[in-house]
């Protein structure tokens, strides 16, 4: 594990911010950090940069408690950023890149690289004012990597980027992920966390409702449910298995038609393709796997439910 | 540490670059100058303007002999009817006036001046400070007093004002300049405590409003990040009071030379062509302000201003800081840097009456020691004399309520850097000091 987060509490003066929130983030991991607005996350965010303290709990980061150095370890890109409007590109870089340890000669290879890479050099004597929103997302990105952190942490990093530069600044993000770096990446965007996060953890409310490996999650949260393409049905009525599963969907196209099942309980998807071979031609079948967005929604509104019971008891 | 060094280093050199801080280094003392300049140039100006030339009807008959030309007033004796002067008067193109000398003056005591405009006062005065002078002369012989015995009797004082320092060795004191220097510190330190502290201000404001903050403290701690623009800004300060002081002093330095020798030679003129006359307090105005100056303990004045602004600064800026950490804009900002300039305005505003006219009584001497009012009130103070440990307690209290300002300060700074978007008041940030 590169990050240990352990039973942290955070209060403000109204209220509590983080409850006894525990995470594990584990080494060389691309790891999602989910939630609503409001649940937390920036929080928890601010008190992995030390710009905030914890009131209660304990942050282990590389296996020591964390402290002001570690800080040269971490690049945070946050999710309300800027930069000096009127200062030139390559000062505000070197700035920046100075503020996080390295020394000057370093920085500025380190940037010569990345505007290589990126295909930048000229915005050197640029002033942020005279870039684009997208162009000074560019420049932020590489502000945050520059000193080769062991830890990036991304609040919402595609946000104001256009699909091109969007898919760029990705996989930027897989390739310093498979050099090393640990990946915390916190979005709205659930497209972008099932294709990139191994791990996922969600917050709700102050409280981690949820977390894991993604692919453990998604089986966990299957619901036994299968999409069926039947060919030739001539009676509806004959496929209302009930003893085996609910028919949760059906749907008739020319003369194909597809059904959603919910298997009942102990039922296997075998058993009822034995049932349903002697009804009709079967042409695919597919379980249905939730979609982390799905995950999301369920389990934001299920942990919301039940928090309204136990304020309304 | 380093890492606030750098941070001082962004704050210093992205301020000393601009242009405008060059334009404002040395446009100041070019100002200063052109305003010394001025001033010098019109009041010779005016001394020319004010030459009159007098046509004398002198129907008494003794007068118009004894009546003497001087550099502003040039007497004509004349015999023509009064009419006729009356249509010339109106016709000259130089300021000409008639004066009517009547046959019972003596008994009277009273001329008529007729001018074609209003005649000028200072030219009223002089020919009746003459007229007195040949009356009185007339009078004495009357009397049998012999006019060489009465010169040789008059009697001339001259007031050299000293006052005792501490060590008991008397020293020339001006009061005079010594308030002139006061009020002169007081609009120096006011507008530059406001000038820098609002840019501290800003400074933050703008950071916050770029949404850089939370970039920057995810490297540095918000207290280091505060403190390094204070300093940073505070450096700016005093590079351009250091150049200021270069400047000005450079440029008052040669000026001073040049204009002496004129000022010198016209004074010498002045004098030789009208001993009557009293030294007019214009002439040798150049050279006047450095031979006052030396009543003053100037060294001691420049160490002062520089402790005192910077302590003053860094007390103010702190709060500047704060107060631009809890609010969004500007203009919002408003409502607090009002009620924390109030003490400073007062005391700017005191400085130019209680403070200067008793500078040793207990409002000034009260005032110097509150540390909100101290950078002013005791620089006011300074020029006059004020005793070393007055100094050095004044200081020392400036110097420990900074500190706890600046603690308070950091920790509504650390607090508010980091909300957007919510109305803060007092209530708000007095929670904030408590997180």
């Amino acid at each position: 594990m590169l990050l240990e987060i352990k039973n942290v509490v955070k209060d403000y003066a109204s209220h509590r911010a983080l409850d006894h929130v525990s995470l594990s983030i584990p080494r060389g991991k691309i790891f999602g950090l989910l939630g609503p607005n409001g649940a937390g996350k920036t929080s928890l965010i601010r008190i992995i940069n030390q710009i905030t303290g914890p009131d209660s709990g304990e942050i282990i980061f590389d296996g020591e408690p964390l402290a002001p150095k570690h800080i040269e370890r971490i690049g945070y890109l946050p999710e309300e950023r800027g930069l000096y409007k009127k200062m030139k590109i390559g000062e505000q870089m070197l700035y920046l890149a100075q503020l996080k340890g390295l020394n000057k000669k370093e920085a500025n290879n380190r940037i010569n690289y990345w505007f290589e890479k990126l295909d930048i050099l000229s915005w050197w004597d640029k002033r942020v004012e005279d870039l684009s929103k997208g162009m000074q997302q560019k420049v932020q990105f590489i502000a945050t990597v520059l000193h080769e952190p062991d830890l990036i942490i991304l609040d919402e990093p595609f946000s104001g980027f256009d699909p091109v530069n969007a898919n760029l600044i990705k996989d930027e993000i897989i390739e310093l992920n498979k050099k090393g770096a640990t990946i915390i990446f916190s979005t709205h965007r659930m497209e972008s966390v099932e294709e990139l996060c191994d791990h996922i953890a969600l917050i709700n409310r102050s409280q981690k409702i949820l977390d894991g490996n993604i692919k453990d999650i998604k089986n966990k949260y299957k619901n036994q449910t299968y999409k069926i393409e039947l060919h030739s049905l001539t009676d509806e009525k004959s496929i209302r298995i009930e003893n085996l599963y609910q028919l949760k969907n059906l749907e008739q196209i020319e003369n194909k038609t597809n059904i959603t099942i919910k298997l009942n309980q102990d039922i296997s998807i075998n058993q009822v393709l034995q049932s349903l071979l002697p009804l009709a031609e079967i042409h695919q079948v597919l379980e249905i796997v939730p979609s982390i967005n799905d995950i999301f929604i369920e389990q934001v509104t299920l942990s919301n439910n039940s928090k309204k019971e136990i304020d309304h008891a | 540490m380093h890492k606030i060094l750098l941070i001082i280093q962004r704050e210093y050199f992205s301020r000393v670059k601009k242009k405008s801080f060059l334009l404002m280094t040395f446009l100041v003392p070019l100002f200063f100058i052109a305003l010394y300049g001025g001033i010098f140039y019109l009041t010779k100006k005016s001394f020319k303007d004010a030459h009159a030339h007098i046509y004398i009807l002198d129907q008494h008959g003794d007068f118009a002999p004894q009546l003497k030309s001087d550099p502003n007033i040039t007497f004509t004796v004349s015999n023509r009817p009064l009419r006729d002067l009356k249509i010339q008067i109106k016709d000259d193109e130089q300021n000409s006036s008639i004066l009517v000398i009547p046959k019972n003056i003596y008994q009277n005591s009273a001329i008529e001046l007729i001018s074609a405009d209003k005649a000028n006062i200072t030219i009223q005065n002089s020919i009746a400070r003459q007229l007195e002078g040949i009356i009185r002369l007339t009078e004495y012989k009357k009397l049998g007093i012999d006019p060489q015995v009465l010169v040789s009797v008059q009697p001339h004082i001259n007031v050299n004002a000293k006052e005792l320092t501490e060590d008991g060795e008397e020293k020339n004191s001006n009061t005079g300049i010594a308030m002139g220097i006061g009020v002169g510190l007081a609009i120096l330190v006011y507008l530059s405590l406001f000038l820098y502290g609002v840019q501290v201000m800003r400074g933050v404001i703008e950071e916050k409003s770029n949404r850089i903050i939370e970039v920057i403290i995810s490297s540095v701690k918000p207290f280091q990040l505060m403190m390094g623009k204070i300093i940073g800004i505070g450096m700016v300060g005093l590079t351009q009071f250091l150049l200021w002081i270069i400047l000005t002093g450079g440029l008052i330095f040669l000026a001073t030379n040049l204009l002496n020798k004129e000022t010198v030679e016209q004074a010498a003129m002045q004098q030789g062509g009208m001993p009557a006359m009293q030294q007019t307090p214009n002439s040798g105005f150049g050279f006047g302000i450095l031979q006052h100056l030396e009543s003053v303990n100037v060294t001691e004045i420049i160490i002062c201003f520089f402790l005192f602004f910077l302590a003053g600064y860094l007390l103010y800026s702190a709060i500047f800081a704060a107060v631009g950490s809890a609010v969004d804009s500007e203009t919002e900002a408003n409502q607090f840097t009002m009620p924390i300039t109030m003490p400073l305005l007062l005391t700017y505003v005191l400085s130019f009456g209680v403070i200067i006219n008793d500078p040793n009584g207990p409002i000034a001497t009260w005032l110097s020691f509150i540390p909100f009012t101290s950078p002013i009130a005791m620089l006011v103070r300074i020029p006059f004399g004020v005793p070393t440990w007055q100094i050095a307690v004044s200081l020392i209290i400036l110097i420990f309520t900074f500190l706890l300002v600046t603690w308070l300060a950091a920790k509504i700074y650390r607090v508010g850097i980091l909300i957007y978007g919510k109305k803060a008041n007092y209530k708000e940030i007095m929670k904030w000091m408590k997180y």
